[in-house]
């Protein structure tokens, strides 16, 4: 009885934390790119037009605020170090100076920066998406005690802040002797809940019916989840790549603390140092730095912004 | 450890259960091995952390890792602490800023972006591209924009009409707005996908009957669309609150906590009492009021939404 209400407190808590089913399951509708064309019933009334004209004024303003800051980027990347501050402030370069796009890669150590942050964001990826999808059908799929009490705990971290445990992290770390490598890195990003929760809520919408079959047919548990669970989630996949991907691209914080050897620094840490270290910064060079740390970022972005709006919809979780 | 469960569960039962205790017994396992491989790292890298730093923050632990028992008195200390009290004054007042001030926004655009406009399509998804940016990207770029005398927001504030425009991020007054701005504009795109979500939950009947009783869009938005959209509400709030309470790499990388000690927030005195001055017991002290702020403010806020909802 006692354990029935405490069950059922679990699953309050988890439905609480969790955005409600139907609206993930409108959410294909988000990224939809066609826009609806308005009913035909809608009349055009002078009050309507005044709203909509409203409406594009919000857009457009809107759109300035969002895009402003990294055109501003862009352009300055390509002027010279002094243009920069010009002031009254211009926004195109009067010469494109596109030597910045070269001098950066020889004054500083680009290359190693995206080599390691690539190495990071590939095989944090990899354990992120494998480990969380293989506990997500635990939790999803598998009855058994101690299941709710062990979800409530991934749940409950949610409330619980990185920055109130790094301390004792990073002594538990740096016992295992692992702080100052990349491996601290990995072990720090490659097993968050947010993976068992992203797979978890999109395994529940996968019905039950499918893996009974395959049970009555002599599938192992093991067997459902890579022939019939793995397939079937592969937008939900691609969400969980994606986003994972790009969080240990930008990361700062981790490496900040975990990579004291400029050998291991990586792009984010890299630049921030850039910036610091020399007194007369170009800042010219350090935005075409910048533009190149985005590049990859927006190319992915790009790409697969429908799983970006759907992961992020539907775990309702980052970082 | 497997096998002695197993022989337990296999000998305690009556035999008539012992195939369904059987089944049962291998149905815990195979669950418990598909949760393991990510349950070892969250239980090494979460779980033991948290459990840790709550008898760290009773000790002296510091660089070489000695640690004697000190009781309370590295809360004592911390309650005299004059950082430690700004830290916390200044993590509220960012909050306090922060929170309402993304909802107004994300949920703005969320309604103007479930209209349909030409262009929405686009927005729709480009408007978190700054909540995946490089935080050092964003801080560089913004700082530049901030800049008192060359940075573009002044000159525009000037063009219209404004003398004396703030200094931003060199000034005590308006580096924490200037920070409020730049973390509003960065979550604003993530916050508007939950938005969005959750209109799409609103059922399109109930503004059609609300239009015909003659419900005018501020009523129907009052009394329609909030009242559907609390669920959603609820679940961005509680993320923000949290989110606030633990910001950090923004201040680092915009302000470093500064001018003085006008943008030193909870989180950074953390980060400095730890790794700049290696004082773990001390710091670890800060983080357990940091992690009962937000643990205690999400239970108040899980208690008023379930008062609210019955």
């Amino acid at each position: 009885m006692a354990q029935q209400v405490e069950k059922d407190a679990a699953d309050q808590l988890v439905s609480d934390f969790t955005p409600p089913t139907a609206a993930v399951r409108n959410l294909r509708k988000l990224s939809d790119p066609k826009p609806r064309r308005a009913a035909d019933g809608d009349k055009i009334t002078p009050g309507r037009r005044v709203g909509r004209i409203a409406m594009y004024v919000g857009l457009i303003i809107f759109a300035i605020a969002l895009l402003a800051p990294f055109a501003w980027m862009v352009l300055s990347s390509f002027k010279s170090a002094n243009e920069v501050f010009s002031v009254p402030v211009k926004w195109l370069p009067e010469t494109w100076v596109w030597q910045n796009y070269v001098d950066i890669w020889t004054e500083s150590n680009m290359l190693v920066w995206i080599r390691n942050t690539l190495f990071l964001a590939v095989v944090v990826t990899f354990l992120q998406v494998l480990t969380g999808s293989f506990a997500a059908y635990g939790f999803a799929r598998m009855r058994f005690k101690g299941r709710d009490v062990l979800f409530l705990l991934y749940v409950g971290t949610i409330a619980v802040p990185w920055q109130s445990y790094m301390i004792p992290q990073f002594i538990l770390l740096s016992n295992f002797k692992v702080s100052n490598t990349l491996w601290a890195i990995i072990l720090l990003q490659a097993f968050g809940a947010f993976g068992v929760f992203l797979m978890k809520q999109f395994y529940e919408t996968i019905p039950e019916e499918l893996s009974e079959a395959a049970r009555l047919d002599g599938l192992s548990e093991y067997a459902i989840w890579r022939k019939i669970m793995l397939p079937l989630s592969i937008p939900a996949l691609a969400s969980l790549t994606l986003l994972t991907f790009v969080n240990t691209w930008n990361d700062y914080l981790g490496p900040l603390i975990y990579l004291r050897n400029p050998d291991l620094w990586t792009i984010q840490l890299g630049l921030k140092s850039f910036v610091s270290n020399l007194f007369d910064t170009n800042y010219a060079l350090l935005f075409a730095g910048l533009t190149i740390s985005v590049i990859p970022i927006a190319i992915i972005f790009l790409l697969g912004q429908k799983y970006f709006v759907e992961g992020i919809a539907t775990s309702g979780l980052k970082g | 450890m497997a096998t002695i469960t197993a022989t337990e569960a296999g000998t305690a039962p009556p035999p008539v259960r012992r195939g369904r205790s059987k089944l049962r017994l291998r149905n815990t396992l195979i669950g418990w091995s598909f949760i393991l491989p990510n349950f070892i790292g969250f239980g090494l890298l979460t779980l033991i952390p948290i459990i840790v730093l709550f008898y760290m923050s009773f000790t002296n632990w510091n660089v070489f890792g000695k640690a004697d028992w000190v009781g309370l008195a590295n809360f004592q200390r911390l309650i005299g602490d004059g950082s430690f009290r700004i830290s916390v004054l200044n993590t509220l007042y960012y909050s306090a800023l922060h929170i309402p001030l993304t909802i107004l926004v994300s949920l703005g655009l969320a309604l103007l972006l479930n209209n349909k406009l030409r262009g929405v399509a686009f927005f729709r998804t480009a408007a978190f591209f700054p909540y995946i940016t490089s935080i050092v990207a964003i801080a560089v770029v913004w700082n530049l924009l901030f800049s008192p005398e060359y940075g573009p927001i002044n000159e525009f504030l000037r063009f219209i009409g404004i003398q004396n425009p703030p200094g931003w991020l060199t000034s005590p007054e308006w580096a924490m707005p200037a920070v409020v701005i730049v973390g509003t504009w960065r979550d604003m795109g993530y916050y508007m996908i939950l938005f969005l979500a959750g209109l799409q939950t609103v059922p399109r009947e109930l503004h059609e009957a609300a239009r015909v009783d003659g419900a005018n869009v501020w009523q129907r938005f009052v009394n329609v669309t909030l009242p559907c959209l609390r669920p959603t509400m609820f679940f961005v709030t509680v993320m923000l609150t949290i989110n606030s309470f633990k910001i950090f790499d923004l201040i680092l990388v915009m302000t470093d906590g500064g001018p003085g000690q006008s943008t030193l927030v909870m989180s950074q005195f953390i980060y400095r009492k730890g790794f700049e001055e290696s004082q773990f017991g001390y710091a670890s002290a800060a983080s357990v009021a940091l992690f009962f702020m937000c643990i205690l403010v999400t239970i108040v806020q899980f208690l008023w939404n379930k008062k609210r909802s019955s």
